[in-house]
């Protein structure tokens, strides 16, 4: 799958931010001064899309929308056909085996919730425990905390070391046979810590339990392979993301579930398309992926999010990679600048494309808004991880979460951001 | 200055990064809440950063004193302006007055996220609660 970078032409941010109409035009709504276009950096939270996905979307509404799984006309038929071809481009972006492993749902929240409740409704038993991560988005604890307590099981945190990284070395303590399920994160949302995912994956199987992956940050930086096909690394059973990460609509979003797992745990939602048979008394089951996908799927959204997959592949995940590494690298040596700085997270090496922090003396929230005087756009907060900030001992921070479409000059102007918002907040202090 | 005044220089500023400037500064000027004042009980929920309000009833002439507090100075800056509007005012003064139309005439609902106007609702119906129960107490 390496693919040979001297062979392509480099990496051409400026091309690529041409693609993104959002970042092309002037800022317009009053509250900023000069008409200059934002400097984005809060894709972590949603990233922006490219024209060739916004006009997938308009293509799909103007030329052939039709409900799908359902008609057998021409706007049926070729919707079935549109939502198939990306299924498949799905699984093999994410290194699926088959099509029927890719689940559509809303998100990333979505997909997690369908695992939590599905396959915890059925296997999870009193006594056992489930495993998740201190570094955990929401979305990957309150779903297992749900079905543990109806289940009876135990919901266990594996703690983080001083870099911010899974303490691999007390992994057993907590990883045990009673463990059924590994829940945890390949990339953090606020520490952007990139998880070992295979050696998880190897060692919770080990164990005989389960590993589920909330891959949301991670699918849009980095190669994902789900069944270990490409890279001879250990298979996962189940793996999350959203599309709106992904550069693709929002309100659709993915789970890949591993095959026999999928036939074996129960339904989730009831509804139309998710039955072989409906009885007065009973229903019967329709093989996954449909079993998952009951109602309306949210169609022009999946179509469109194929789009996006193709631009990112287009784009290539390894290129994608040396760019984010090198616009981290400049973020990380940039901010070292700004006394009082905090960056939060593991070294270079371990991470990927975010850098949350905290300034001495300077709340999060009046950072954001006075970052977004100058048209820098950051998310402060807890970042739905209410548990991990408590590890940290801040109540709030700021992100910055870079895309393909940021460049140096984004991060320059966040640092020049910065010091405009400290020398309001700070220096008038003395 | 007055919230006459005030509505008077946000109208002349008109740009919001100057706006912010003057709150940050009125942000710093208002007094701190003592910290075991900060409590569970005294946090208005709602709002993206911390907010507390103690809101005391004070008799002859019968008024309500506020204090509030904030992490972020913008925040306090926003405080300071409901302070100005609400605190040493009568109940009925209070039942009388909304200050999210003194937002809304300062400008400032327009950079108001609605998890900020949120926070600032709930702010509200607790002063006007408060201010209710005191007339209330009073007839």
């Amino acid at each position: 799958m390496t693919t040979d970078m001297s062979q392509r032409p480099p990496f051409d941010v400026e091309a690529v931010r041409g693609d993104f109409p959002i970042l092309n035009r002037p800022l317009e709504s009053g509250r900023h001064r000069k008409g200059k276009p934002p400097a984005f950096l809060d894709s972590g939270a949603s990233a922006q899309k490219p024209q060739c996905v916004i006009d997938r979307e308009r293509e799909v509404e103007e030329q052939f929308f039709a409900n799908a799984y359902r008609g057998v006309y021409y706007f049926g038929a070729r919707v079935d056909e549109e939502l198939e071809a990306t299924r498949s481009g799905i699984a093999k972006f994410i290194g699926a085996e088959s099509t029927d492993e890719i689940i559509f749902t809303s998100g990333t929240t979505m997909s997690l919730n369908l695992v939590a409740r599905a396959w915890g409704g059925k296997f999870l038993e009193p006594g056992d425990e489930v495993l998740i991560t201190e570094m955990e988005h929401h979305a990957n604890i309150v779903p297992w905390q749900m079905a543990c307590a109806e289940r009876g099981a135990t919901l266990r945190w594996l703690p983080l070391t001083e870099d911010r990284r899974l303490d691999m070395s007390r992994l057993d303590e907590f990883l045990t046979p009673k463990t059924k399920m590994l829940a945890v994160t390949s990339m953090s949302n606020v520490l952007g810590t990139i998880n070992a995912i295979s050696e998880l994956a190897r060692r919770a199987h080990d164990v005989g339990s389960l590993i589920c992956v909330d891959a949301a940050q991670s699918v849009p930086h980095r190669m994902t392979d789900a069944s270990g096909q490409h890279n001879e690394v250990e298979p996962v059973d189940f793996l999350a993301f959203s599309g709106h990460k992904l550069y693709g609509p929002t309100g659709v979003g993915v789970l890949y579930g591993r095959r026999d797992l999928l036939c074996e745990m129960n339904q989730f939602l009831g509804g139309g398309h998710m039955i072989s048979q409906v009885y007065r008394d009973h229903s019967t089951w329709a093989d996954p992926p449909a079993k998952f996908e009951a109602g309306t799927l949210p169609i022009v959204q999946a179509i469109a999010l194929g789009a996006a997959v193709e631009y990112v592949s287009g784009l290539g995940l390894d290129r994608i990679h040396a760019h984010e590494s090198q616009l981290l690298g400049y973020a990380h040596e940039q901010l070292a600048t700004i006394s009082g700085l905090t960056i939060y997270g593991p070294d270079l090496e371990h991470k990927g494309a975010i850098c949350s922090f905290t300034i001495d003396g300077a709340a999060a929230e009046d950072l954001a808004n006075l970052l977004d005087i100058r048209g820098v756009f950051v998310r402060h907060g807890h970042h739905c991880a209410m548990p991990l900030h408590e590890v940290l001992g801040v109540q709030a921070s700021v992100r910055a979460s870079f895309g393909v479409y940021n460049s140096c000059s984004d991060i320059d102007r966040l640092v020049d951001g910065l010091q405009f918002a400290l020398e309001r907040l700070i220096v008038a202090e003395k | 200055m007055t919230i006459e005044d005030l509505i008077e220089e946000f109208d002349d500023l008109g740009d919001w990064a100057d706006q912010c400037e003057v709150l940050i500064d009125m942000g710093r000027d208002l007094s701190n809440m003592s910290d075991n004042l900060k409590t569970e009980d005294t946090k208005v929920h709602g709002c993206q950063s911390n907010v507390w309000m103690v809101a005391e009833v004070k008799s002859e002439p019968l008024r309500i004193e506020l204090t509030a507090d904030s992490d972020a100075m913008l925040v306090r800056g926003l405080l300071s302006v409901v302070l100005m509007v609400y605190s040493n005012r009568s109940p009925q003064e209070i039942l009388e007055t909304d200050v999210r139309d003194i937002f809304s005439r300062l400008g400032l609902d327009r950079h108001l996220s609605p998890a900020r106007k949120n926070g600032l609702s709930g702010m509200v119906t607790r002063v006007r609660a408060i201010a209710a129960e005191a007339v209330g107490l009073q007839s």
